[in-house]
């Protein structure tokens, strides 16, 4: 039977792992992930979860003990944020290269220093060109549904890509919300067990990971290329059957939020859009004519879908949670990679939230507002960090 | 002492450099621990011996794996398994790496692994200095030998530190059980990786691997250079089983240093003064051994 729980994010991952039957889990701690690694081993005490549970010594080993689990045929799950996930960069390419679907969940935190435990979505994509795939969730219940929806995508012999669920430090992952817990019968019928065709086996002796010289080493590469190309196509697939299956749409490449014939379109990712929305309900009631898509999934790039959406659209306001230095905001600078020599609207960048600042339906207005505006006076910035110091009063007005 | 198993799991045909302990020392690991084995090696010469993509010439499942993860992977290998219900003793998780995998960069993962307690036992094949990536030192280069990060100009710049000890480490941890090994004592060390394959938890082997590339020394005196560290007891042969300590091939006569060092071109440069220092110091390190076992045998207990 299916149950209705009031957990945080943290948990909602830990859940989703135990009824996708992760079979090997390694994570360390990191604020704000420890509640993961401690409910999965609570979990695992309680006899609730037949994992095996690898308490590494850091999260360099985590990943890397995940990769070797896959690798032997086990389904492997880790959880990490920010620091950890960067100290793991190397394996996350790993497990990419090695053609494994580990999946692991990531509390998007801001990276240090100065230090900061709070919601930043930097972590996560500078790790954009590891071969993860990258799903950003809205709430609880999305955290849950993206870790047995993802294994169910990677796990496809013709993906075999592993991927990163992430979620907003303490706005999700410490905020309790009614989450459906699913009958594990149903998730079974929907996720079958993983059962690799190659793996570590003593009766078929094979080898993981030799040198590939250069004759060899592009063609490997060529092959993540065509895999990833097929992920979009899947996601949605999938993401359809789940609908079916459990009643509820988790949103797929991007869930799109009143965006038919808009002129103006926000885009958002990760929790910051649920508040964006009612801001967009304001707006709309107000008579303005704008929608709202959630980038849901980063990696691979919905390229495609993006050049739809932005058909007949004047102006696109990007909200970057983020910012590469020397480059921009991510989703911004993605977003104009894609719709390139296609029709292009004004794109504007804002940048905010970083390290866990405050946004307000009151800042949320006043960027759609600005992005409004963009119509008639055009573009006067490419990008502009909103709420700081120097310019507060003008974004709380 | 145990007979040599006639099976090959290593088949001819390595890219290895002639005279290379390390190839010695791989296939009577694979003898010793049999073709129900899961081996994992990192970033090392070995990441390159086994040939590479499409051949491969070792039959037994193998892993590569990143530089510093070896411990890690071993655990993530045992742990598929035992989801698996797959026996610690039906299935011997190995660990391969370098002194530099093992010792320097890997023993976090090392450590992290023996602490866990993992089914498996971790191999540091020992060759004294990075020598995949062309003989830099390592935390096992022992005192004054030359290598490309130490070298010999007219400041004497020699490794200046000792070798580390890493079965001290591994025994600092509670281990069940700890050997060192030698290619040029095949039959002991098939013994001793046989003993370590039946204990339950994580056991260390240490393995004195020459290598005659980066040590320059003639490939011819591999094996020589095996008998003489062990008659010189420069690498003594002993076991560590929980904590007791035991010296199973005692040298008759100890031959000096000096005989072990000449051969190797790496020592060349050292003054007189420096071998007698190296010596005094080997001297001391046997004698404590020598306490070590006799402190901690269980029979002088009861
Ligand atoms: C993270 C990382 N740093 C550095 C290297 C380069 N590297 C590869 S093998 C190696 C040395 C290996 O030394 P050791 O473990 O002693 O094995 P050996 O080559 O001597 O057999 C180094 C430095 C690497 N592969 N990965
Ligand atoms: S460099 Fe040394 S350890 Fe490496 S293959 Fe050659 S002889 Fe063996
Ligand atoms: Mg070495």
């Amino acid at each position: 039977m299916s149950e209705m729980k009031i957990v945080s994010g943290n948990y909602a991952a830990a859940y989703g792992s135990k009824l996708s039957r992760a079979e090997v889990v390694a994570a360390y701690p990191i604020t704000p992930q420890t509640e993961v690694v401690e409910k999965i081993a609570q979990l695992v005490a309680e006899g609730e979860m037949d994992a095996e549970f690898i308490k590494v010594e850091s999260e360099h080993s985590a990943m890397a003990a995940s990769i070797a689990a896959s690798n032997a045929g086990a389904r492997a799950f880790t959880a990490t944020s920010a620091h950890g996930l960067a100290l793991m960069h190397e394996l996350l390419m790993w497990a990419s290269g090695a053609r494994l679907p580990v999946v692991m969940t990531n509390i998007n935190r801001a990276m240090g220093p100065p230090w900061s435990v709070w919601a930043d979505h930097h972590d996560t994509l500078a790790q954009k060109g590891t071969g993860q795939l990258q799903f950003f969730c809205e709430n609880n219940q999305e955290v849950l549904d993206s870790v047995i929806m993802a294994y169910k995508i990677c796990e496809d012999e013709e993906i075999m890509l592993p991927a990163m669920i992430v979620e907003d430090a303490f706005i999700l992952s410490h905020t309790k919300e009614p989450v459906e817990i699913y009958d594990q019968e149903l998730v079974d019928d929907f996720l079958p067990s993983y059962d690799p065709d190659y793996k570590l086996d003593v009766d078929q002796p094979l080898g993981f990971g030799s040198l590939g010289m250069p004759d060899w080493y592009m063609d490997f590469r060529y092959k993540i290329f065509e895999a990833m190309e097929k992920v979009p196509e899947k996601v949605e697939e999938v993401n359809q059957e789940f609908k079916e299956v459990f009643g509820r749409d988790p949103g797929g490449l991007i869930e799109e939020y009143k965006t038919d014939g808009v002129d103006v379109l926000i885009v958002t990712m990760g929790s910051i859009s649920s508040t964006s929305k009612d801001v967009i309900d304001e707006l709309r009631e107000e008579g303005h004519n704008i929608g709202l898509a959630r980038l849901r999934t980063f990696r691979p790039f919905p390229v495609e879908k993006f050049r739809e959406l932005i058909k007949g659209v004047n102006v696109v306001g990007v909200l970057d949670r983020n910012y590469t230095f020397g480059h921009g905001g991510d989703a911004a600078r993605e977003i104009k990679d894609a719709i390139y020599g296609h029709h292009e609207p004004i794109v504007k960048d804002y940048i905010v939230g970083l390290g866990g600042r405050d946004l307000t339906p009151k800042i949320l207005k006043n960027i759609m507002e600005d992005a409004i505006a963009l119509q008639d006076k055009g573009l006067d910035k490419e990008i502009e960090w909103v709420d700081l110091k120097v310019n507060q009063k003008r974004w709380r007005r | 002492m145990a007979d040599i198993p006639e099976k090959e799991l290593m088949r001819k045909g390595t890219t290895a450099c002639p005279g290379c302990g390390a190839a010695h020392a791989m296939r009577y690991v694979l003898k010793a621990v049999g073709e129900e084995s899961i081996i994992n090696i990192p970033a090392c010469c070995w990441a390159v011996i086994p040939g590479v993509y499409p051949s491969r010439n070792l039959d037994i499942p193998l892993l590569y794996t990143a530089f510093e993860t070896t411990g890690a992977s071993s655990s993530g290998v045992r742990a598929a398994l035992n989801a698996k219900d797959v026996d610690p003793r039906e299935v011997t998780v190995v660990g391969f790496a370098g002194d530099g995998g093992t010792a320097d960069i890997g023993i976090q993962a090392f450590s992290g692994c023996v602490e866990r307690g993992t089914d498996t036992i971790q191999i540091m094949y020992d060759n004294e200095a990075y020598m995949n990536t062309g003989i830099q030192r390592s935390g096992e280069t022992p005192y004054g030998a030359w290598t490309t990060t130490t070298p010999v100009g007219s400041e004497k710049e020699w490794k200046k530190q000792p070798k580390k000890n890493m079965m001290e480490i591994a025994n600092a941890h509670g281990i069940p059980y700890a050997a060192t090994v030698s290619v040029g004592h095949p039959e002991l060390m098939i013994e001793k990786i046989k003993k370590a394959k039946e204990i339950p938890g994580p056991k260390f082997i240490h393995i004195y691997a020459p290598c005659p590339t980066g040590w320059r020394s003639d490939p011819s005196n591999t094996i020589e250079l095996c008998k003489l560290a062990v008659d010189s007891c420069v690498f003594p042969l002993y076991e560590i089983e929980n904590g007791e300590y035991n010296i199973y091939k005692k040298p008759k006569d100890k031959v000096p240093v000096k005989e072990y060092l000449k051969l190797q071109g790496r020592f060349r440069h050292l003054p007189g003064e420096e071998v007698e220092k190296i010596q005094k110091n080997v001297d001391r390190e046997w004698e404590l051994l020598l306490e070590k076992e006799k402190f901690t045998k269980r029979e002088n207990e009861e």
